[in-house]
């Protein structure tokens, strides 16, 4: 296996972007990484994307990316695993460089959100869930966050307050993020008067609907210095795993098992432990998801995850800065882009580029993208070359 | 909902019918054609316990196309007195009436109806026991 890097890296604007489709955000964010590089060709392309055929009614993404990106003629396949999709086309790339297959490998997450009404985007959602024996009887997917939080309240007596703490953390660095959907800071207070969605969580606990695309350019480390022009990032390792499909199928409802078992794989892969981590990105698609993925990567013991974010430990500046970005919160969440945007926000703070949300000399980065409730997830890990 | 995509859960949904290893006596619900515990493939068809109790539960406010007319509403991850666990509505119970370890027993129920000339969805609920 050779050694991989990422030597470019770019996102598409993120939000309610009437005027863009698949292909317009897609080439906005891949003509971003592009120019991060000195390559004159693309062997390979990997496309993220949860449903272009719910969302914008597009499927066969991979001859649309390779016919819209200029580069037809090139191999192009598209991962999905619901919201770890990105993650997922990053590990294909990944894979296929390392194991020699190809040179110069581009990855591109996407989603087109807005096309569709509530009640469309919830079904579109709602179909990473079980639809027979969980949507069909009338969950959503806040209301299957919604019940961890519960179940994670009553055996270890996290609170309400733990919860907005993460929404108002993860708002205040996107502040601090151009590229972050919303750029306000709220409080305590205004999460927990925000409107009901599934109780205890309102709409100030949940991510947002966005559109928005992220792209990523892989080639083997040894050629990084020729097709690069910045310090290079390695690719230390990637962990997934998956899970059952239904949350109630679990011998532990508040516990993200593939979320664990993923983890354990990377650090192992990378001989690194959960103190070697200088920032991670993770999937706070609920505030509550924060919280329980701080426990199953091992920066809180189990159920206190809710402490660590209240003890300050997970905001810039702590011990363990999490979601320095924004996460899926503020910054936004596309789907299929948001496990690509979770890396280029670890390259940023990598080469030292991320302005006033960066972390001090950071060495090593992860980033935890996952699937509907917990079903797939996966954990990439960079580092400085 | 196409009429053979909710014929197909008919056993399930309105009989509560599980699938049990015959090797290990792991219960499946539904039923499945390979045991993850002992990878036998021979299943006996079993009727799940009609009691149990809330495991967690939340109050949908925000709901899905199909169930605007019943929002707000309890939904549940019930254990049965089995051990098996399934989601599902908490109905006759008001937001602040549930709470976890709740004891409830299962009733066949209008789920929703589905369009102006779609199949009427039924299926299981719970009611405060
Ligand atoms: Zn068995």
């Amino acid at each position: 296996m050779r050694e991989v890097a990422v030597i470019g890296a770019g996102m598409s604007r993120w939000g309610e972007l009437w005027h863009q489709d698949l292909r317009d955000l897609s080439c906005e964010a891949v003509l971003k990484a592009l120019a991060e590089t000195k390559a004159d060709r693309v062997d390979s392309i990997h496309v993220g994307c949860m449903t272009g055929g719910l969302f914008a009614g597009q499927e066969h993404l991979a001859s649309v990316m390779a016919d819209c990106l200029g580069f037809a003629g090139v191999p192009a396949s598209r991962s999905e695993s619901a919201c770890a999709s990105g993650g997922v086309a990053f590990k294909a790339a990944y894979a296929e460089v390392a194991a020699g297959l190809c040179d110069v490998a581009l990855v591109v997450g996407v989603e087109k959100m807005t096309d569709v009404g509530g009640d469309e985007a919830t079904y579109a959602l709602g179909t990473a869930a079980d639809q027979e024996y969980e949507c069909y009887n009338g969950a959503t997917f806040p209301g299957l966050y919604a019940m961890m939080a519960v179940r994670h309240m009553h055996e270890f007596g996290t609170t309400r307050r733990q919860l907005s703490q993460v929404a108002v953390k993860n708002h205040s660095n996107g502040l601090l993020n151009p590229e972050a959907q919303y750029h306000a800071k709220i409080t305590a207070e205004e999460v927990e008067s925000s409107a009901h969605v599934a109780d205890p969580l309102r709409l100030l606990d949940c991510s947002p609907i966005t559109d928005g695309a992220a792209a990523l350019v892989l080639c083997p480390l040894d050629m990084a210095k020729k097709l690069g022009k910045k310090a290079p990032v390695k690719v230390l390792a990637i962990g997934h795993a998956t899970d059952t499909i239904a949350l109630h199928s679990r011998k532990d409802v508040c516990r993200l098992a593939a979320v664990e078992k993923a983890a354990e794989r990377a650090y192992k892969a990378a001989s690194l432990k959960p103190e070697d981590i200088d920032l991670a990105e993770v999937h706070d698609c609920f505030t509550i998801a924060e919280i329980m993925v701080t426990e199953a990567l091992g920066f809180a013991r189990r159920g206190e995850g809710g402490k660590l974010v209240a003890s300050g430990a997970t905001a810039i500046g702590g011990k363990i800065p999490v979601n320095t970005s924004g996460g899926l919160k503020s910054k936004g969440h596309p789907v299929g882009a948001t496990g690509v945007a979770q890396l280029v926000e670890l390259a940023v703070q990598l080469r030292g580029e991320a302005g006033g949300r960066q972390v001090k000399k950071p060495s090593a980065g992860l980033a935890q993208n996952m699937g509907g409730t917990g079903g797939s997830s996966i954990v990439s890990i960079l580092g400085v070359a | 909902m196409q009429p053979q995509r909710y014929w197909r859960e008919i056993p399930q949904r309105y009989r509560l019918e599980a699938g049990r290893c015959r090797r290990c006596g792991k219960v499946f619900m539904p039923p499945r054609g390979l045991c993850d515990s002992c990878r036998s493939t021979e299943f006996e068809t079993i009727r799940l316990a009609d009691r149990g109790k809330v495991h967690t539960y939340t109050v949908i406010r925000v709901p899905p196309a199909g169930f605007a007319a019943q929002s707000p509403y309890v939904l549940a991850v019930v254990e049965l007195d089995d051990g098996v666990r399934l989601t599902m509505q908490v109905a006759d119970c008001g937001p602040d009436e549930v709470r976890v370890g709740l004891p409830v027993r299962v009733e066949f129920r209008k789920i929703n109806e589905v369009g102006k000339s779609g199949v009427i969805c039924y299926g299981y609920k719970v009611v405060p026991a």
